[in-house]
């Protein structure tokens, strides 16, 4: 198809540079400097998209970033997928390819359109409410078929082939919009030393000036643009960022820059290249020149495709050499708009009228169009389009004073281009984001930014400064603000001039009335994306809708990607008119971040993959993956989970490990403990203070195990703490709750006891751990030192310093296990070694390697709770059965002990841990299973407390289990049933948690 | 995403270096063992939850690891000032 809308000459586009590109699978032409948009207009194309609810044919509105209707589907292969993207805002690549996101089988013949048709009183507002609400199992049905009505575009079904990045950013000056007001005030304040980013979500700086025929200092308007950028590029400290988009303004002046680097010109990044950035900018100043949206006016069927921005109209014309039709009718309330009647005859097309509500308009802009011969149809509103697929003609009819009646007879004209306006709306909506509430300006005819607490200037027409002239002096101004503020200088800079053009009274019109009422008039939509009508909003008023955020929500006004960025004003008004209040009584919805869509690519940066979590390995890692170990995530531990040989099974790997430890020797590299060397004079006292049971008289060279409580005396840690000196103690951790732990300590420390003399370090990752467990660790021990380990030196919860392996090591005896077991610690660069020298000497034992898995079914052989899994936050030591570990005649009353005493802590029917054996000694009960003590009981039967740890334990050949049990350490022997989602119920008999070994033999060797 | 100013480091950090612990000022019990449940229940579970100015402990956690004090406006975010521990604010409600 020829590019049959393009102008022979002009625009910003290079006519020597075709671009072949795809648009639902046909091929168009544009050229490099378009935007998908532009070419596709220039091609001709009219519908680019169904709307959400009704189905509508729709086109483009808009130039920019408020573009409602042409939200495209982008990318050549799966993997490249890019969904809501605004073809508005895409530049044109070679090889592009898009889809429209909406309308089923097509744009052209869509299905859906049948229930618009019919179905615009089958959907009033609140539809959602109304017919999807009940029954709620329906909501899954209703919300698939909403999603895909409702054309949000699709994720990639692949994985992203790009790379995506991430910038942290400080600043001086974020100037946000690189128009006249940015550009200026970036210059200035560049030019007084300050470190100044700019960015713009175009490829280009000039904002408006893009698409002006201004001057400025007498020359056109983007020289003045192509001298400033060529100045800023002087300065070391300035950073352009074009083709980023702002996104959003958090707290204390953070702000997400989504830069586009190469998808605006290839559909996946050249290798190695970064598709997007996202900046992470902490500003100290933040200057927010970013504009103003053109309203369109409200009027029947305003959503044919040919209505459009006035200012679009002229931007697709000046900016990109395309002018989206032959014959125009403007329809307008302000002067500013007439510029785009002469800019569409300038280009050889015929305007057929310009129509203004008001009754008597004069200006430069006005003269300048009846000079061309225009004619002018004043006092008037277009009240009505005519077309589906493409307007084919208007109904223009009289108003009166006011703009809100038809006064007299309808005049039909053929047309099929509408470019309308309704005046200029800030873009305000990043001052939203940090919570300020917009303010109305009645000269203005919009909302301004409201007051803020952040350190944020303002310049432009985001202030209602709609010429080019006050946009310069405004950004100047806010530079110099700036500057003042940060202590720099101010240069004087000489401010350029533009023209002076004389405009009249804008007229305050948002909604041009019908000769029928708004409820029987064709469709007038205020929010294109949501096809929210003028009907609409008044029908929820009516329906006593008065707040306009329950408007909003009730007519899905200002939702979604579009976030308000055309409709809201217009909707604001005419609820405000509905509800008889003005619309500063009746407010604004406030905007959100982000300002468009951001890819999540962009979000995520390089945190995916293998780089989404950092990973924590132990110095003996790679002899584990060396063995073939199955490992399980513990924090950010890798830890071996359990070591398979051969073709075994998980079952048949844990049975062999557990029963190599209990009958010859195994070994676990238990490095990830969490491990916390204390010293100070006072660090024996503030172990009595932090740890629930005593120790006051804990000898050098003993350990001890002890339970850690919060202030309402659940433990929430537990470990050894051994004596290594009389001020030094060196305490362990469970794994994931070591900085936790660390952090509690420096808490009570910092906050409640700082008189005390104690210090704190995490010594974690300077030692290696391992751990050899069974009767025969103390020979293989004794092969490998000239240390004296026998029994009556070194006894059971003793620690020596020795050497082993030749080097210098710390050995504690102590036991996890319930076996004779010596846990050797390294200096961690020696870890592997000595792991190594255990193997070499340990083949005579078997020695096995065991990982956590084994390490759990251990334990649970003789009842040693893990915290985190047998505890749960709600438990005390009482409850766990463990009042041996709770001194509590200490004089301190240490932490936990008044909280455990509580009326609650001290019922007789808590939830107490019990060992579990269950009849049938082959059926192992899922953990986390719910016990209850009459399995005939009606449902909701009574639940008296979970499964906390199950395992089949080889040793004994039988399951074991622990768990909670209502006032279970009085009901041993008794029997509690757990019925399972599979409809069996298993029958357990509630014993002592400890199933071997109950007096201790085997670790006192 | 706030911009912290840790008095231990002298220097703005930024709010993932830190973690928030709650209200500031809450003193444990010097005689926990003479407080009915009513009183230590008070002192564990109930805070307040003011819109305006709040008192709040904080640790730079991924930094120097000490912790300070925060008056912030809870409705506007604004940081009014950061104090030591043992030190009184300047910034109260009225």
């Amino acid at each position: 198809m020829s590019q049959k809308n393009r102008l022979q000459d002009g625009g910003r586009i290079d006519r020597s540079k075709p671009l072949t590109f795809t648009f639902n699978d046909e091929s168009y032409q544009g050229y490099a400097g378009d935007t998908l948009a532009s070419a596709l207009i220039a091609n001709g194309v009219d519908v680019i998209g169904r709307s959400f609810k009704y189905s509508r044919p729709r086109g483009f509105v808009a130039a920019g970033a408020e573009e409602p209707n042409a939200v495209v589907q982008l990318g050549a292969t799966e993997a490249t997928q890019i969904p809501n993207v605004r073809a508005t805002q895409q530049s044109l690549y070679q090889g592009l390819v898009a889809a429209s996101t909406n309308g089923w089988p097509s744009v052209e013949t869509d299905l859906m359109g049948l229930v618009g048709k019919i179905g615009g009183k089958m959907m009033p507002p609140g539809f959602y409410y109304k017919t999807f609400m009940f029954p709620q199992s329906m909501w899954p049905t209703y919300e698939s078929y909403i999603r895909k009505a409702a054309g949000l575009g699709r994720a990639s079904k692949e994985k992203d082939v790009d790379i995506y990045d991430k910038m942290n950013q400080h600043t001086d000056v974020l100037v946000v919009g690189a128009g006249p007001a940015g550009l200026m005030a970036a210059l200035s304040a560049a030019q007084g030393g300050a470190r100044v980013i700019i960015a713009d979500e175009q490829s280009e700086f000039g904002g408006s000036l893009l698409s002006s025929k201004e001057t400025i200092d007498g020359k056109p308007a983007m020289e003045w643009v192509a001298q400033v950028v060529a100045e800023l590029n002087e300065f070391d400290d300035v950073l352009m960022l074009p083709n980023s988009q702002v996104n959003g303004y958090h707290d204390h002046n953070f702000l997400t820059i989504q830069q586009h680097c190469t998808d605006q010109f290839a559909d996946r990044a050249p290798n190695g290249a970064v598709a997007q950035r996202l900046h992470r900018v902490r500003a100290k100043w933040v200057v927010l020149a970013t504009g103003a949206h053109e309203r369109p006016l409200v009027f029947g069927n305003n959503d044919v495709p040919g209505c459009m921005q006035a200012s679009a109209v002229s931007t697709y014309i000046n900016r990109f050499g395309v002018v989206p039709g032959n014959e125009l009718v403007l329809m307008t309330s302000n002067d500013g708009a007439y510029q785009t009647a002469i800019d569409w005859h300038d280009a050889g097309r015929h305007v057929v009228a310009i129509v203004d509500a008001r009754k008597n308009p004069q200006g430069s802009l006005i003269d300048a169009a009846r000079e061309r011969g225009i004619s002018i149809m004043v006092g008037s509103g277009l009240i009505e389009v005519q077309g589906s697929k493409r307007v084919t003609g208007v109904s223009v009819a009289p108003l009166n004073e006011s703009g809100d009646k038809v006064t007299g007879a309808v005049a039909k004209l053929k047309a099929d281009t509408v470019a309308s306006s309704g005046g200029w709306s800030p873009v305000i909506h990043l001052s939203c984001h940090t919570g300020a509430r917009p303010v109305w300006d009645d000269e203005v005819i919009g909302f301004l930014p409201g007051p803020t607490v952040q350190k944020q200037l303002t310049a432009g027409a985001i202030n209602g400064a709609f010429t080019t002239q006050a946009a310069l002096s405004q950004g100047i101004q806010a530079a110099a603000d700036a500057l003042a503020s940060l202590g720099l200088e101010v240069t004087d800079l000489s401010l350029p001039k533009t023209e002076e053009v004389i405009q009249d009274k804008a007229m305050a019109l948002f909604h041009i009335p019908h000769n029928k009422p708004t409820s029987k008039a064709p469709k007038q939509f205020v929010d294109y994306q949501n096809d929210v009508t003028a009907a609409g909003i008044e029908l929820a008023c009516r329906e006593g809708f008065e707040s306009i955020e329950h408007v909003k929500r009730y007519t899905a006004m200002g939702f979604g990607t579009d976030q308000g960025k055309l409709g809201n004003i217009n909707g604001m008004a005419i609820a405000a008119k509905a509800l008889q209040k003005s619309i500063p009584e009746t407010g604004t919805t406030i905007f959100r971040p982000n300002y468009t869509p951001v890819t999540f690519g962009a979000i995520a940066g390089r945190d995916c993959g293998e780089l989404f979590d950092p990973k924590r390995f132990t110095a003996m890692h790679a002899w584990h993956v060396e063995q073939g170990a199955k490992f399980e995530d513990v924090g950010q531990w890798k830890r071996p989970w359990y070591f398979p040989k051969g073709n075994e099974t998980m079952q048949e790997a844990l049975n062999r490990e557990c029963l190599a430890t209990r009958e010859s020797v195994g070994i676990l590299d238990a490095s990830t403990l969490g491990k916390i060397d204390i010293q100070g004079k006072d660090a024996r006292e503030f172990l009595g203070r932090v740890y629930t049971n005593a120790w006051a008289k804990l000898a050098v060279g003993k350990c001890r195990y002890g339970l850690m409580c919060g202030e309402d005396g659940m433990v929430f840690d537990d470990g050894v703490t051994s004596c290594l000196g009389e001020n030094h103690f060196l305490m362990t951790t469970t794994t994931g709750g070591a900085a936790h732990v660390l952090e509690w300590l420096e808490l009570y420390h910092q906050t409640e006891w700082p008189e005390m003399e104690v210090y704190f370090t995490s010594v974690t990752d300077h030692w290696s751990t391992m751990t050899i467990s069974g009767p025969n660790s103390r020979k293989l021990l004794e092969k490998l030192t000239d240390d004296d380990v026998s029994k009556d030196y070194f006894a059971y919860m003793d620690w020596k310093q020795m050497t082993v392996a030749g080097v210098p090591a710390r050995v504690f005896r102590i036991s996890f296990t319930g076996e004779l077991s010596f846990e050797i610690n390294v200096q961690a660069n020696y870890g592997m070694h000595v792991w190594k020298a255990l193997f070499e000497s340990g083949e005579e034992f078997n020695l096995t390697p065991y990982g956590t898995e084994t390490m759990h079914i251990l334990r649970a052989e003789k009842g040693f709770i893990i915290a985190g899994q047998d505890t749960d936050g709600s438990v005390h030591p009482f409850d766990l059965g463990m009042p041996w570990a709770v001194a509590m005649k200490k004089p301190f009353s240490f932490i936990g002990k008044r909280g455990m005493q509580r009326e609650d802590c001290v019922r007789a029917d808590r939830k107490q841990l019990v060992g579990l054996k269950t009849v049938d000694p082959t059926v192992v009960l899922p953990e986390g299973a719910q016990g209850v003590f009459d399995p005939n009981a009606p449902i909701p039967m009574p639940m008296v407390g979970h499964v906390t740890s199950s395992y089949w334990s080889a040793c004994l050949g039988r399951s074991i289990a622990m768990g909670f049990v209502k006032g279970g350490h009085d009901k041993m022997g008794e029997k509690v049933f757990y019925p399972l989602v599979d409809g069996r119920v298993v029958e357990a008999e509630i014993c002592q948690p400890i199933f071997l070994d109950p007096k201790g033999e085997r670790q006192h060797v | 995403m706030f911009h912290i100013f840790c008095p231990h480091c002298g220097e703005y950090r930024e709010e993932e270096e830190f973690h928030a612990k709650g209200e500031a000022h809450i003193a444990r019990p010097l005689d926990p063992d003479a407080c009915s449940d009513e009183e230590w229940g008070e002192f564990l579970y109930f805070r307040k939850n003011p819109r305006g100015i709040h008192h709040e402990l904080w640790v730079h956690a991924a930094g120097c690891r000490k912790f300070f004090n925060i008056t912030r406006n809870t409705q506007t975010y604004e940081i009014l000032e950061v104090y030591k521990l043992g030190e009184t604010p300047s910034v109260v409600a009225e």
